[in-house]
């Protein structure tokens, strides 16, 4: 099966809102995300995208983040 | 001086932003109730004029804050004594109670199921956590048998309430019971329960892993989390003296699901047939 590569969302990640719980890293159903390497305020690395082309835009991320620091911008 | 953090979300207009980033710990399953339960919102299309959200005292409590809708944050254990009074004051009001298992099951026990048995019509959502977080990880009606708490440090030995089937014993017509993990079913319960008249009751298993979890050696909030997904069975219409709640089973889904005449209804048309056919408002 092709590989849909364009969606309508783009994933947004408010970085100083990130607790760094690893929800969304963990739960992501196809392991999009990882840490970053940049500590924000609080000393915590927030997530990131592995590449730009894995997120399908499934919506769980912004859904479980208990932080609301990850959002689809539909 | 550290500058204030600004916060842009799609959903920022359901949020009072300049209160955000929230208190609550990392992790904390608070949040999550708070994201699904705006995204109920959301999905709705609820008109926020007409609703109020209304809390007790505790971590969950700190919720009332941070919507921005007409809320109450009120004293510990009388938010569904509150609730009644506003929607009763004002049936057209769709009144949400959102409170932890402390507040609504031991101070405030008696109001919830008296609320219940009078079908008062609220929504109300309990994050039960398992202990009373604000306070310092103490032993409630929630804690299991044989927890660690700081006020059972060599473990539990009272039995917990089932608060799935206190609610439906006492009389609620909705009630329902997920984990934070269940994020796509919290959210269809909580929008199912705002479209529904009478005192609809769901109840949220919730990580606190800054006590109840570090107390009980359950690792981080993701560890406590994939416990939750691991151990919930879904079953839904399950009767609620059945729907388990232990470290190896946790039953969750939509138990009971009736139609009765709500007190406000009840209320307002005593009034009308007292008072001989002047009209009065009411029964929303
Ligand atoms: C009348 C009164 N008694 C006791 C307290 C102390 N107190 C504050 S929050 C709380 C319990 C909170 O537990 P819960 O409702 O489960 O909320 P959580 O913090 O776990 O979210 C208690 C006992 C209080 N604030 N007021
Ligand atoms: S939207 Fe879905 S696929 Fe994309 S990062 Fe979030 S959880 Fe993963
Ligand atoms: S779920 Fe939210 S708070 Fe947790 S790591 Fe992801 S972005 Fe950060
Ligand atoms: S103490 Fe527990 S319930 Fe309270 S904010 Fe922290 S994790 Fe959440
Ligand atoms: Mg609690």
């Amino acid at each position: 099966m092709k590989k849909p590569t364009t969606f309508k969302a783009k994933l947004k990640i408010v970085e100083e809102f990130c607790k760094g719980c690893d929800y969304c890293i963990e739960f992501c159903p196809v392991d999009a995300l990882k840490r970053s390497e940049r500590p924000n305020l609080r000393g915590v690395c927030p997530p990131k995208l592995k590449d730009e082309g894995t997120c399908i835009a499934c919506g769980l991320c912004e859904r479980i983040c208990p932080d609301l620091a990850i959002c689809l911008e539909r | 001086m550290v500058e204030k953090l600004t916060f842009t979300h799609p959903l920022s207009k359901y949020l009072r932003v300049d209160r955000l980033p929230h208190i609550w710990c990392e992790g904390c399953g608070n949040g999550i109730v708070l994201n699904c339960f705006i995204r109920a919102l959301d999905e709705l299309g609820a008109n926020l004029d007409e609703l109020v959200v209304v809390s007790g005292i505790g971590c969950i409590g700190r919720i009332a804050g941070y919507v921005n809708v007409d809320s109450f944050h009120t004293t510990h254990g009388r938010a569904i004594a509150i609730a009644t009074g506003i929607k009763l004051a004002n049936p057209r009001l769709k009144v949400v109670v959102i409170s932890g298992d402390g507040d609504l099951f031991a101070i405030g026990g008696n109001h919830f199921i008296h609320a219940a048995r009078r079908n008062v019509n609220l929504t109300v959502i309990c994050v039960n956590n398992f202990n009373y977080g604000m306070t310092g990880g103490q032993l409630g009606p929630t804690t299991p048998l044989d927890s660690i708490t700081t006020t059972s440090p060599y473990g539990n030995v009272e039995s917990p309430f089932n608060l799935a089937h206190l609610a439906a014993s006492s009389g609620a017509v909705y009630v329902a019971r997920w984990t934070a993990f269940h994020i796509h079913e919290l959210t269809k319960s909580i929008k199912a329960s705002l479209k529904r008249r009478g005192f609809t009751f769901i109840e949220v298993i919730s990580p606190c892993p800054e006590l109840y979890g570090r107390y009980n050696k359950m690792g981080r909030g993701v560890d406590m989390m994939n416990w939750l997904k691991r151990v919930s069975e879904v079953r839904h219409g399950c009767d609620p003296a059945k729907a388990e709640v232990s470290s190896s089973k946790i039953v969750v889904g939509e138990f009971v699901s009736v139609d009765k005449p709500t007190y406000d209804q009840l209320i307002y048309q005593l009034m009308e047939r007292v008072k001989g056919g002047s009209s009065v408002e009411g029964g929303g």
